[in-house]
């Protein structure tokens, strides 16, 4: 228990300072910054309780807004996916209830693995330009740069979660 | 009672999730409304302190760079000096002491610590705060073009609302002719800035170059902005002027803050006339 809290904490700071000091400074063709901070979600270990879990992505995605001056643009964002993540998965997995406990990402295929990422990411990234642009005059930039930075984020976020976590 | 317990019970993940999350779009909605957030900036100790430590170690890579610009300001400041010497008349010429007296605009010099260029209201942060005297509304530019204006203060670290966000308007005008305009961004390219209010008596070309108008007591008149690239003429209006920046917003390192003296003197004055 003690070693999750540990390992949680580290993965909490270190994906902060890489989203603001690495990849927030990318810009790929001139403006793709890939938001992988994200993969908290996609990791963070299900429970029956969910408090803790809402709480803490909520303040992941205020750290990031405090590092690069956006309101509370990623705080929102983040905490949407976070509340609707255990439902998709369910819809996902074809299953009404599963064991919490025993759950571990690496265990799925490969297709659901990106299915769920892909969801995720894509319903993140398209709260967060929304809000960003704040004008339906933009909507067509909106669904572009989404498209596009979600590309690049799923592509990070799985190769990340690949190297990174270990198959049980 | 009994029910109301059970309802908050049955939803409570719910409710902290609804409550989260207006949280934060009251956030956005502040950031959108006020052009500066309040709580939110990256003109805080934590912040302020990760960029400067990073910042130093970038700060190695662009020493070349700043040394060009340096010197090119150099030769540039040499040779209006020496247009000085020709210009003034001997007999005209005294030094006076109490220079403070009539100076208007004071220059002091800050390091850009977080850059941004990409998104559509982009901030930066530099290493200079209220313990170093720098207040909301000081200019901030460089030696090649302007690069914005301050909008949060903390003791050691300031935010700056950049030329290239939605919310920024900056007064210009021609070099040639003294119709001036405002400076605003669409958000497309970082290197394109676009004017607007031109009125159509003035007379543009490609190529004509764009400066500081100096109406706005923020920044003085007269610091080059970018030449004009395009414009189109519809029903003898003016429309989509674009201009090309001399600045690289990409690459910023060192910069100058603008402290305009007599500020309070001339925003009382207009206050009251308009009052009256």
């Amino acid at each position: 228990m003690n070693n999750l809290i540990l390992s949680n904490s580290f993965r909490f700071i270190s994906l902060v300072l890489l989203q603001v000091l690495i990849l927030n400074h990318i810009n790929l063709f001139g403006y793709l910054n890939p938001l992988v901070y994200i993969s908290w979600v996609f990791l963070f270990p299900i429970r029956k309780n969910k408090s803790l879990f809402l709480i803490t992505s909520f303040l992941l995605g205020l750290s990031i807004d405090f590092f690069s001056d956006s309101g509370g643009i990623n705080a929102a964002a983040i905490l949407f996916i976070a509340f609707f993540r255990l439902s998709i998965l369910k819809a996902i997995l074809r299953k009404s209830d599963f064991d919490y406990l025993l759950f571990n990402l690496r265990s799925l295929s490969i297709d659901k693995i990106f299915l769920y990422i892909a969801t995720l990411t894509i319903m993140h990234h398209f709260i967060v330009f929304s809000l960003e642009y704040f004008s339906f005059n933009a909507f067509i930039t909106v669904l572009k740069t989404t498209f596009f930075t979600s590309v690049f984020t799923i592509i990070l976020s799985i190769l990340g979660i690949f190297l990174f976590t270990k198959k049980k | 009672m009994q029910q109301l317990i059970y309802f908050i019970k049955k939803f409570r993940y719910f409710l902290l999730f609804v409550l989260l999350e207006i949280l934060a779009l009251i956030f956005t909605i502040n950031h959108h409304s006020y052009h500066t957030s309040k709580f939110i900036n990256s003109a805080n100790f934590i912040t302020g302190g990760i960029y400067n430590k990073m910042t130093s170690l970038n700060e190695f890579f662009i020493l070349k760079t700043e040394n060009k610009l340096l010197i090119e300001e150099n030769i540039q400041l040499k040779n209006l000096l020496s247009k000085q010497g020709i210009n003034a008349p001997k007999e005209n010429y005294y030094v006076n002491d109490t220079l403070k007296y009539f100076q208007q605009y004071e220059y002091s010099e800050a390091k850009i610590i977080n850059n941004n260029f990409t998104k559509i209201n982009n901030y930066l942060t530099i290493n200079k705060g209220s313990e170093q005297g720098i207040e909301k509304d000081f200019g901030i530019i460089n030696s090649t073009g302007i690069i914005g204006v301050i909008s949060n203060v903390s003791s050691n670290f300031s935010t700056v609302l950049s030329i290239l966000n939605e919310n920024s308007k900056i007064n210009i005008r021609l070099k040639n002719s003294y119709h001036f305009g405002t400076l605003v961004w669409n958000g497309k390219n970082y290197n394109v800035l676009q004017i607007t209010d031109i009125p159509r008596q003035a007379i543009i070309k490609i190529g004509d170059s764009i400066i500081t108008g100096g109406k706005s007591a923020i920044f003085p008149e007269g610091i080059n902005v970018g030449v004009i690239t395009d414009f189109k003429l519809e029903n003898n209006q003016y429309k989509e002027i674009n201009i090309s920046l001399f600045n690289d917003m990409s690459a910023l390192g060192y910069v100058q803050v603008v402290k305009n003296l007599k500020k309070s003197e001339q925003k009382n004055l207009e206050q009251e006339t308009t009052n009256e």
